[in-house]
């Protein structure tokens, strides 16, 4: 080993008190301040395998800023982070690295492995607070357009690639602010809006436009990219698609949202500050969330900043099984989140004026491991139980957005309506067109939409600069 | 920023707003929307693009001031902005070539059977129009639609315009002639289509009616803007907005339109106090 290990275990992050957090929407993680990033840094034993990067999916030079974070230098650490990822205070906050780059960490052996994320935080952040400017360096104008499509995670990091790979890039988003499930569905408390539009800030710094209100497939088709306005290629990072609602009794009673609906209403339009902003929600003493994913513990979160005294967290399986974040679940919990495991929704009764008043469920046991690997639930008979909730939030996966394969005849999709595409290069089977996201793999994380974005941007490059794309041959031949 | 060409009152709290927005223009057909945000802290409003000038790339909203949101986008004066206009949303009307179409507008209404009547005229069809309001003063674009229709009739609930009474009478007098009608495009309030629905139903006369519930992001993420058709769940943003009338579950559709009412009296009140 190259170093003497003096400290076993992750340096602590400071975090909000969870009885202040809960009624707050204020960031609830703190930051390292500069000794604890040193000290943490300086945990890290420079193995020589490096097998952190290859944990990261989009492949940061882990171990060169980590060093000289513990030398002090986060200028230059800066410099190397940045030329890796546009986004790093954004991956440093809701990347899993538990199961990314941190599970590989050779120290991770033995003792507690590096805490990566939290320095990518700290060093992001502190550049942000000094102006210092993104790393990496810009290849000369290449004379080709590249269109994308949505600017979420994979959009956004694919546009970052291509600027700095000398393309012009134009993206084009339907909401009215970029960012994607950034700022519609990662809550304030978690990802700080301002914080995702200083990293796309520094995009639009690498001379990317972003066109806001755009919706592709209806202000323009895919084609139309191609034809009218001339693009070179097209990728597609359109992301979440149509909420799933159970098919049970009560889904469209008044009080029942999709999570996407919940958490775009609050994030995005912020009713949570309602009548201030124009944007209503309901907000009840007794909320019931559906679901065990990130997205849920979003939205159970929020119910209980909105105001619950009652924030219950519905999950079908049992805790072990949840795929939320362990840390999440455990910041849910000290906030004063209700579990409920092994039950499942079977009825939401309404009262005379169609508004949730009950949320009737079942207990759920554990049978054989189902085609996910994970055990599969198998409902008790005659356990059924009434919540006395108000509202009740499906956070229980999403289909995909017909609005450009139903435009796009040309552009094949699997049963579920997501996407083909090449898992290495988003090259879909429509010419000039790559995808990458959740709008190819269904609800994923943020982290993997990047690595997608980034594996679709080298391939596009590739496309672009081949002998067969160039600018006088016509793009279809 | 999309700047505000005109703003013309047509009728109490109803304005006609001109808005450049080229990129909607260009591609709009009937039937499609958009979602406009006046301001910062704004809403995101569904609103039926109603007429459309390709040479100035703007679009024509109907827009009655009900609630705070729209109230303070008829403020907005020619010569100032919205923040955001997106768009054209939901599917375009499915326009039968040589259709013989009755467009029927019950008050705000009228803003969307207009520019399907000029569709229909467009692919060499035939409309006539009944256009209904409580009062003449609702009573809107009848002017418009007289230079585009066949044949217009007018009914108000007090007979101070055209004929007492609703336009459903309208509808059935016009059927008990005889005429041929290919399909009624029926939109306005949510009694009104469900009146003219069960009119029809046992005719067996096809009928279109163009829905309006909550909506939030008007392209198919949040699922609030969905409705029980012929018992499926459909989402009204990338399914419709127009469907089959005799499909719709309005009972589910009058009650989830009810979903914001004391929030939007309040955000109103809040409005009117701090203005």
């Amino acid at each position: 080993m190259a170093k003497k290990i003096t400290q076993k275990t992750k340096t602590e992050m400071p975090c909000r008190d969870a009885g202040e957090r809960s009624r707050s929407f204020d960031e609830v993680a703190l930051g390292y301040t500069i000794d604890m990033a040193v000290a943490e840094a300086n945990r890290c034993i420079e193995c020589k395998n490096e097998p952190c990067i290859a944990g990261c999916p989009v492949g940061i030079d882990i171990p060169t800023f980590i060093c000289q974070v513990a030398a002090g230098d986060f200028q230059a650490a800066w410099q190397t982070l940045s030329a890796d990822n546009l986004l790093p205070a954004i991956c440093g906050r809701v990347c899993p690295q538990e199961e990314q780059c941190e599970c590989k960490c050779t120290l991770g052996r033995k003792f507690d492995p590096v805490a990566i994320g939290r320095l990518e935080r700290f060093v992001a952040d502190h550049a942000a607070s000094q102006g210092w400017q993104v790393g990496g360096t810009i290849a000369p104008p290449s004379g080709r357009a590249v269109a994308v499509v949505g600017s979420g995670p994979a959009g956004l990091t694919a546009a970052a690639d291509l600027a700095r790979l000398g393309h012009k890039v134009t993206i084009f988003e339907a909401l009215h602010k970029p960012g994607g499930v950034l700022v519609y569905g990662i809550p304030e408390f978690r990802l700080p809006k301002t914080i995702v539009s200083r990293e796309v800030q520094a995009l639009e710094q690498l001379g990317v436009e972003i066109k806001t209100n755009h919706v592709i497939g209806r202000t323009f088709t895919v084609d139309d990219l191609f034809d009218e306005l001339r693009y070179d290629a097209v990728f597609i990072g359109t992301g979440a698609g149509l909420p799933h609602f159970p098919k049970i009794p009560g889904v469209n009673l008044i009080g029942v949202y999709s999570a996407n609906e919940y958490l775009t209403r609050s994030n995005l339009m912020k009713a949570y500050r309602f009548p201030e902003s124009d944007t209503p929600m309901i907000r009840a003493r007794n909320v019931a969330v559906i679901g065990g994913g990130n997205t849920a513990m979003d939205s159970v979160r929020t119910a209980k900043r909105l105001g619950a005294d009652h924030a219950y967290l519905v999950y079908r399986r049992s805790r072990d099984e949840m795929p939320a974040r362990h840390e999440e679940i455990e910041h849910a919990e000290e906030e004063g989140i209700e579990l409920l495991l092994l039950a499942a929704p079977i009825e939401i009764v309404g009262d005379a004026e169609s508004r949730v008043r009950v949320l009737r469920c079942e207990r759920m046991a554990l049978g054989d491991p189902d085609a996910s690997g994970r055990r599969s639930p198998v409902p008790i008979p005659g356990s059924a139980f009434d919540l006395e909730v108000e509202v009740v939030v499906f956070a229980v996966g999403q289909g995909a957005n017909p609005l450009i394969s139903g435009t796009t005849p040309d552009l094949p999709v699997n049963k579920w309506g997501n996407i083909v595409a090449d898992d290495a290069t988003g090259a879909t089977q429509k010419r000039g067109v790559f995808a990458g996201g959740d709008i190819v793999t269904g609800g994923a994380t943020v982290i993997s939409a990047m690595g997608a974005g980034r594996r679709a941007a080298q391939a596009i490059h590739a496309f672009l600069t081949a002998p067969a794309a160039a600018p006088d041959t016509p793009i279809g031949v | 920023m999309y700047p505000v060409l005109e703003n013309e009152l047509l009728s109490q709290d109803v304005h006609r707003l001109w808005i450049e927005a080229p990129h909607v223009a260009r591609k709009r057909k009937p039937g499609q929307f958009v979602i406009i945000r006046v301001g910062e802290e704004g809403e995101r409003i569904p609103l039926t693009i109603a007429d459309v000038d390709t040479a100035r790339g703007a679009i024509a909203l109907i827009v009655q001031g009900v609630g705070k949101s729209t109230r303070e986008l008829n403020l907005v004066p020619a010569g100032g902005t919205v923040l955001d206009v997106a768009g054209p949303l939901g599917r375009p009307t499915h326009i039968e070539p040589g259709a013989h179409v009755c467009c029927v507008g019950g008050g705000i209404g009228a803003a969307v059977v207009y520019p399907i009547a000029c569709g229909v005229k467009a692919s060499g069809g035939r409309v006539t129009a009944i256009l209904g309001g409580r009062t003449k003063d609702l009573v809107l674009l009848e002017r418009e639609m007289r230079a585009v229709a066949d044949a217009c009739h007018v009914t108000t609930d007090d007979g101070s315009a055209g004929a007492k009474g609703l336009v459903t009478d309208a509808l059935s007098a016009i059927i008990a002639e005889g005429v041929r009608i290919d399909e009624v495009v029926a939109v306005g309030p949510v009694p009104m289509m469900r009146a003219v629905c069960e009119l029809t139903r046992p005719l067996g006369l096809k009928t279109t009616v163009s829905l309006n519930p909550v909506m939030v992001d008007g392209t198919g993420m949040c699922g609030g803007c969905r409705v029980l058709i012929g018992g499926q769940q459909k989402f009204v943003c990338v399914d419709g907005p127009e469907f089959d009338g005799h499909l719709v579950d309005f009972g589910e559709l009058s009650a989830r339109l009810r979903a914001y009412r004391s929030q939007e009296a309040e955000s109103l009140t809040h409005y009117c106090a701090s203005h």
